[in-house]
């Protein structure tokens, strides 16, 4: 087991969930949280698949994963923003509609042929670096770099941008951006399929480049659930989400690369000689998820993490206060 | 005097004539006048509900009139939004203020502009904002986060985002009611400044010695109507003004007969408590109320009083310390065992913590007696003796409904309060605990509040009165204790407005006195 190979798998595992979770992070601090994660990333998982094996082209899948999982997150955005229905049911019941649709979709895709894939890429003087250099930089999808160019945008966007200071005024307090001016509604919509757009992506950062192919349900195999998480984990915050991102793809391949050798440290490899530990050890990232999402819950923990004081309340013109 | 001024004239910067709204079983406006002239601070006087806000909320852009017209510098307008109204030169300053917390105050002042394209170069903004504001006397902090500033800071927040907006008409929607005594001298002189630079100010009020304080004109509404329109406020009297107003004589003393306090009723000690947010909000408050008193407690919004009312009614648990209340701790202790010591408590919040609102005005008086005889016996309500006793408090505390099973979400503020006031006095309270009994009621409906509080201290009950009316705290509390940032910072017995003041932005009663404690 070398480290450094886990770390760089990690990177690219971890850029999944760095997708999902910087989508949430825009809906979210919109005010518009969104459940559904999960399902959108299969709609998008589906049809990149599906789109990249009979075009051959894999840009045109992800281009039509991230079309097709930001208009179905229309649907929870006009639910929960013009209906004003709680956001809560509405973003479980389009997280039960997406999965539907991708798996009745996606049914016999997983036979339909090799998939062309996105191309990799060292990039040349940063990947002599040590350790740097070989987990970042080397032999990584251009996806994975893509990642990395995303996060610092994402961040001065929100913080240091006119559009920025509107998303995180319509989260903090919509009846002040209201009294400005500002469409509040209308942003929501559009941070809701900006959200739709980085699910889709993260899908199809899956079925097209790190672990290629249409599996059902399983190819996300609830790493939707596990960005929602990292959305409360990073504060918010697009920097967080990358750290938060990166650790938890290198924790995923860990527990598979630590059920390999049959000893471990010069001892006996207890995941190796009894797979039930392995089964222990691949439902903790899950574990950690429902921990965070009670604990992130409750309201006082929630002010202290900082989350967007809007979150979750459909905004409503007249209304006092918030 | 009664006569609308004519619209001709030509300063005139603002005209609304023969404005009509409705809301739902409401005539909000009903045919109102208004003319605002260049360079005044006209006052828009009237009770709450007599259409103040609607008027305003309509030259704001926030509502459509039903009819009438609105002609701002000359030109007939036709507002759709606040943007439109805003880019007229009309900015209103909103009660509840309209400000992100959790931003700086230049990203408020910045919100909602096109200005900065893309990037936003807050240094550069923050240096327009400094000079705005020495422009115009006021004190604030363009880097500091909202939230870490006064209420009386955040008002200036408000009023610059309205002058960097290039607002000439200022529409305030009283603003004074959130302020401390000596911030609401600042705001003045901001106001006074403002005017002198030539822009126009409308003050919406319904304190009487405000609008004669800082005024030029006045136009009084009374429901939904004007009673008068653009008096020069020089030619009136207070008592004139509240006759506008209210439609008949008003008696503003209240009756305050020397009484000696008995016994130590509510005893209070090193009291903690937390917020909703988790954050300390009472740091070891101590006070007594003794019987037959009066205890006022003055003090800025906020700082803890909410929460004391809470933990002595057994709302809310304390992290450390005593309410004793007649000789027993019922700190942390279920709200049935308060009432049962005879706490009675009269919530800020009427329609959802002192009512049910769906309920009938017979269900809402009985709250407290539906398990005693005679309205109960064993495990069913008696219906006919909760009638009985119902129909008896609608005669004595002369509650105006058209039937006993009227729902109490369709009365009228002073109505359900005194549905709220009956319950709670007829349990014949050994301590009482009033939050903001007369927010929000008209002037005939707060004289019949006090009257009633005056009567249960005369009765021998001990009254822990919580106000942000520095007027009613003086004139019905026997003392007057100041709350500051969960602590009691100092007690005045003689009305001193000046010390109160001093005492509720935090500065401590005197230096001496400081070195003996």
């Amino acid at each position: 087991m070398d480290i450094l190979i886990v770390l760089q798998a990690g990177v690219a595992t971890g850029t999944i969930l760095l997708f999902a979770t910087l989508g949430g992070i825009f809906s979210e601090r919109s005010g518009v949280m969104n459940l559904g994660m999960e399902g959108m990333m299969l709609i998008g998982a589906m049809s990149a698949f599906s789109v990249a094996t009979s075009t051959g082209n894999p840009w045109l899948g992800l281009l039509v994963a991230m079309l097709a999982a930001g208009l179905i997150s229309q649907v929870h955005a006009f639910i929960s923003i013009t209906l004003q229905a709680d956001q809560v049911v509405s973003g479980l019941s389009l997280g039960f509609l997406a999965t539907g649709l991708a798996l009745v979709l996606g049914e016999g895709l997983s036979k339909a042929g090799t998939v062309p894939l996105i191309p990799s890429y060292t990039v040349p003087l940063l990947s002599q670096i040590p350790i740097i250099g070989p987990v970042f930089f080397t032999n990584q999808k251009l996806l994975v770099y893509l990642g990395y160019i995303m996060v610092p945008l994402a961040w001065y966007y929100i913080n240091r941008t006119r559009p920025g200071l509107h998303l995180r005024a319509v989260g903090e307090y919509p009846s002040a951006a209201d009294s400005l001016g500002i469409n509040v509604y209308r942003l929501r919509y559009f941070y809701v399929f900006v959200g739709g757009l980085f699910a889709g992506l993260a899908g199809a950062t899956i079925s097209l480049a790190i672990s290629p192919g249409w599996f059902s349900e399983l190819t996300t195999a609830g790493q939707g659930w596990i960005a929602i998480g990292l959305v409360i984990f990073a504060q918010w915050d697009p920097v967080r989400a990358a750290v938060g991102s990166y650790i938890f793809g290198a924790l995923r391949r860990l527990v598979l690369d630590i059920q390999g050798p049959n000893v471990i440290f010069g001892l006996a490899n207890p995941f190796y000689y009894n797979p039930y530990w392995g089964f222990f050890l691949e439902m903790l990232p899950y574990a950690f998820t429902i921990i965070v999402l009670v604990v992130g819950s409750r309201e006082a923990i929630r002010k202290r993490l900082g989350a967007p004081t809007a979150l979750g309340v459909p905004y409503i013109r007249g209304e006092r206060g918030l | 005097m009664a006569q609308p001024v004519p619209s001709s004239e030509t300063n005139t910067v603002v005209s609304m004539q023969g404005i009509v709204k409705r809301f739902p079983g409401v005539l909000a406006n009903d045919h109102v006048n208004f003319y605002l002239q260049k360079g005044e601070i006209h006052a828009l006087l009237g009770e709450n509900g007599a259409g103040k806000s609607t008027l305003m909320n309509i030259l704001a852009g926030l509502y459509k009139p039903d009819a009438g017209t609105i002609i701002v510098n000359g030109q007939p307008v036709n507002f759709s939004s606040p943007r439109d109204a805003i880019k007229a030169g009309i900015g209103m300053i909103h009660q509840h203020f309209m400000l992100v917390p959790s931003q700086t105050v230049t990203e408020n002042i910045l919100l909602g502009l096109d200005k900065p394209a893309f990037r936003l170069n807050l240094s550069h903004y923050d240096q327009e904002i400094t000079a705005l504001s020495e422009r115009f006397g006021m004190k604030v902090d363009p880097r500091a986060k909202v939230w870490q500033l006064s209420v009386g800071e955040q008002q200036r927040v408000e009023i610059l985002k309205m002058l960097y907006r290039g607002a000439n008409i200022l529409v305030m929607d009283e603003p004074t009611a959130v302020l401390a005594p000596s911030e609401v001298d600042d705001l003045f002189v901001t106001l006074r400044s403002m005017v002198a630079q030539g822009k126009s100010i409308i003050f919406i009020s319904h304190k009487l010695h405000e609008v004669m304080q800082i005024s030029d004109r006045v136009t009084v509404l009374q429901r939904g109507r004007s009673t008068a329109a653009g008096v020069a406020v020089s030619t009136v009297t207070k008592a004139d003004l509240a006759r506008l107003m209210v439609g008949r004589e008003v008696i503003f003393t209240v009756n305050k007969t020397a009484r000696q306090p008995g016994e130590v009723v509510l005893k209070v000690e090193d009291l903690w408590a937390e917020n909703d947010k988790g954050l300390p909000a009472l740091r070891g408050l101590n006070l007594t109320v003794r019987q037959g008193e009066i205890v006022g407690l003055a003090g800025v919004a906020g700082n803890g009083q909410r929460e004391l009312a809470d933990v002595i009614t057994g709302l809310r648990k304390c992290s450390k310390g005593q309410v004793v209340v007649s000789g027993e701790n019922i700190a942390n202790s279920p709200v049935k065992k308060g009432i049962r010591k005879g706490v009675s408590h009269i919530p800020e919040d009427r329609t959802h913590v002192g009512s049910a609102p769906s309920l009938s005005v017979t269900d809402n008086v009985i709250m407290k007696k539906y398990n005693q005889a005679p309205i109960s016996s064993g495990w069913m309500v008696n219906a006919i003796a909760a009638r009985k006793y119902a129909a008896d408090l609608k005669e004595r505390y002369e509650i105006i409904v058209p039937t006993l099973e009227t729902p109490v979400r369709l009365l009228s503020g002073g109505n359900l309060q005194r549905v709220i006031l009956a319950r709670e006095i007829s349990s014949n309270p050994a301590l009482m605990i009033a939050m903001q009994p007369t927010r929000g009621l008209d002037v005939g409906a707060i004289e019949g509040v006090h009257r009633l509080l005056m009567a249960q201290r005369d009765a021998g009950a001990a009254i822990l009165l919580i106000s942000e009316e520095l007027e009613e705290l003086i004139d019905l509390s026997d003392r007057v204790a100041v709350i500051y940032e969960g602590q009691i910072l100092g007690e005045v017995s003689d009305g001193d407005v000046a010390a109160i003041g001093m005492m509720m932005t935090g500065s401590a009663p005197g230096a001496k006195e400081d070195q003996h404690g």
